[in-house]
């Protein structure tokens, strides 16, 4: 079993969720998203995705946007996020990478799941792969060992629930609202149904993302599904801090908000 | 079934829309409900005489169609080529592009859904746009980049006195590409009631083949045209290259006839050489963006490059599939052409017929010229050029009267 399988079978037996947070690596630098990404980690983070970031994320919302942009403004490289995946590998967490397609395409497919797999990472998250076009990446992610992560939607039918499950290994990724990431003020009525429908279709861990932001949301979130996954709230620590200490401060309280949500699931 | 109804698809693309290695769907998971939906409803409306007669009775009595054959005899003397104009300058709201957004306008009363979102660079295909929903009562929201609100601030006016809105976008570069994106972020939050109504062969199928068989109407009428008054297929067809609907829209009717040569002309901006440029074909290379897999500008990671083109319609660093497809197999060629060399033949066209083109049509214009001596001398006589004259100048006239230095000071 993948070392998110683990994971996610420890904190269910903790009847706990876990916590998955996500950062765009080389923002606002390499060393700085290493740096967040293992505050992330020291404050309770299960699970850190590091995201790739894309000159046109079509799923993101302003914040992520914002950061990406800051990112690849100060010349953030794949080849760096493959050295931050295995920076923060080192602290022991699991790290998957969330990254849009073409970049991956660019780097050569198999070449990229070869030196995730050699920096420690476990798999991708893919937000604008389906496993219709994924013929390439599911052959790869075999070749290597690593987890697929593919996105199911409230919108999906019960067909393409059922045939994307059957790609995804490691976690799935349930949307909880048809839109972008961005923290909102309430959580989403559509997620649960969409967990459910899930769970007719698969054994596999759920994590639920898109708008998560505070440790009652994550609670709330924890109430009916395996993982939490958290984004833009995390990434606005750091863009709205007047200085890069007072964004770690923000971060690590974020977090551990965050992870004391998931350890009380709102039932 | 007349000329300008679109007739049953072709072989390509695929059932999941590949081009060859080209097209599919590279898009959030969320978005596919939706694409299914369209190309149900795209599909059965193909295979229905009614929405056909209904297409064809709004480009015909709304759109002005068929456009003109038109031969521009006194710009073929300066050439060396008899060249034929399809004049879809004369169309309303003055370009090829009404006929796609009248199909797909028809197809979202016909889907039940209220809104239409759409990007636009210079604003052509957000005119277009809004008028469509106008006309079918429609809500309407157009994307468009910041640095184009400003180059274009008439068509912005135009779109806000027709009823859109109009929001400028400050994303990325804030240009074509990242009105793109934001569109498309505004479909995924939106898909239930909304249909984004994209203005070019691009993005993730079906549009790519939706976008093509609702201009091809262009292609069959030049065709029959030609014919009519030559009594001759053309030796080339000629069009300017940015999404790629208005040069599918005049070759798919040609693609079955082995004699006659397709010609697509990219925007070379300030040479190839410069790095600033829109010729994806030219001078990308195969990736994803948009939802499809294509030609690209972009760098090693993958990043997209920012494109530069005199003109804002062709000022976009990817290419419908099928052109990727075209290119590959070799039944069409690619060639830049230069912000300088479209300009050339902007005057030329000016002077010598009283037509003012759209400057993305004077890159079609300025492919003629190039070609025109290879082909006299491959043919050993006047070759037979058709150009797709793809819309009119009026919105070009700062951007040319700057370039030409004929502005007075105060304006
Ligand atoms: C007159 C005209 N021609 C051509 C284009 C380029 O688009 P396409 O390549 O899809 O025909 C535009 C786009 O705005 C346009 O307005």
């Amino acid at each position: 079993m993948s070392r998110i399988g683990v994971a996610f079978d420890k904190a269910r037996a903790d009847g706990r969720a876990v916590l998955v947070g996500c950062m765009p690596a080389g923002f606002p630098t390499v060393e700085g998203s290493i740096a967040a990404m293992t505050a992330m980690v020291d404050a309770g983070v299960d699970v850190i995705e590091v995201e790739i970031p894309y000159s046109d994320p079509v799923m993101d919302g302003p914040v992520i946007q914002k950061a990406s942009d800051i990112a690849l403004a100060g010349g953030v490289r794949v080849a760096d996020a493959l050295r931050i995946v295995e920076a923060v590998a080192a602290t022991g967490a699991p790290v998957v990478t969330m990254t849009y397609w073409n970049p991956i395409e660019q780097y050569g497919v198999d070449a990229f799941a070869r030196d995730m797999a050699a920096a420690g990472g476990t798999g991708l998250i893919t937000p604008d792969l389906i496993p219709d076009e994924a013929d390439e990446w599911l052959a790869a992610s075999d070749a290597h060992g690593l987890d697929r992560t593919f996105l199911v939607s409230p919108s999906s039918t019960d067909a393409r629930l059922k045939m994307t499950v059957e790609h995804c290994r490691g976690f799935v990724y349930a949307t909880a609202i048809m839109g972008v990431t961005g923290a909102r003020a309430q959580t989403s009525d559509a997620a649960p149904v969409l967990v459910s429908r899930l769970r007719e279709v698969t054994e596999l861990p759920v994590g639920v993302g898109l708008g998560v932001g505070t440790g009652a949301q994550a609670g709330t979130v924890a109430g009916y599904a395996d993982g939490v996954i958290v984004g833009s709230a995390l990434v606005r620590c750091l863009l709205d801090a007047p200085d890069p200490a007072a964004g770690l401060a923000a971060l690590r309280a974020l977090s551990a908000e965050l992870a004391d949500g998931v350890r009380n699931p709102r039932r | 079934m007349s000329a300008n109804a679109p007739a049953p698809t072709g072989q390509l693309p695929d059932a999941a829309g590949h081009f060859g290695r080209f097209g599919g769907r590279f898009v959030p998971e969320a978005l596919v409900a939706a694409l299914d939906e369209l190309d149900a409803a795209y599909r059965k409306a193909m295979g229905d005489e009614s929405f056909l007669a209904e297409f064809d009775g709004l480009l015909r009595g709304y759109a002005g169609t068929p456009s003109l054959l038109y031969p521009a005899e006194r710009f073929s003397a300066k050439i060396g080529a008899r060249v034929l104009l399809k004049r879809e300058d004369l169309n309303h709201t003055g370009a090829h592009k009404v006929r796609n957004v009248l199909g797909q306008a028809l197809l979202t009363k016909r889907m039940g859904k209220r809104r239409v979102i759409a990007e636009t660079g210079a604003g052509q295909h957000g005119v277009a746009t809004a008028t469509a929903a106008a006309l079918f009562d429609l809500d309407c929201v157009v994307y468009m980049g910041e640095v184009d609100t400003r180059r274009q601030a008439l068509n912005v006016a135009r779109m806000r006195m027709l009823g859109a809105t109009v929001v400028p976008v400050t994303a990325g570069s804030r240009t074509l590409k990242d009105a793109m994106n934001e569109a498309m972020r505004d479909w995924v939050a939106n898909v239930d009631d909304t249909h984004y109504l994209i203005g070019t062969a691009a993005g993730p199928h079906p549009f790519p083949e939706m976008v093509r068989d609702f201009v091809r109407g262009i292609g069959e009428e030049a065709r029959q045209q030609c014919l009519d008054l030559t009594g001759a297929l053309p030796d080339a067809v000629a069009a300017c290259v940015g999404g790629g609907s208005n040069a599918l829209g005049i070759f798919h009717a040609f693609v079955g006839d082995p004699g006659v040569r397709l010609y697509g002309f990219e925007a070379g901006g300030e040479g190839m050489e410069t790095g600033r440029h829109a010729a994806s074909i030219t001078g990308g290379s195969s990736g994803v963006l948009h939802g499809t897999r294509t030609y690209v500008l972009q760098d090693s990671d993958g990043q997209t490059i920012e494109s530069h083109s005199i003109s804002a319609g062709l000022d976009y660093p990817g290419v419908g599939p099928e052109h990727a497809w075209l290119h590959d197999s070799g039944r069409a060629t690619y060639t830049p052409v230069t912000d300088r060399e479209a300009m050339a033949a902007f005057e030329l066209l000016c002077r010598t017929e009283g037509i003012i083109p759209a400057i993305e049509s004077a890159h079609a214009l300025a492919g003629a010229l190039k070609i025109a001596p290879g082909l006299a001398a491959e043919l050993g006589r006047e070759p037979l050029i058709v150009v797709n004259l793809s819309g009119r100048g009026d919105k070009d006239v700062h951007t040319a009267g700057e370039y030409f230095g004929i502005l007075d000071k105060e304006q």
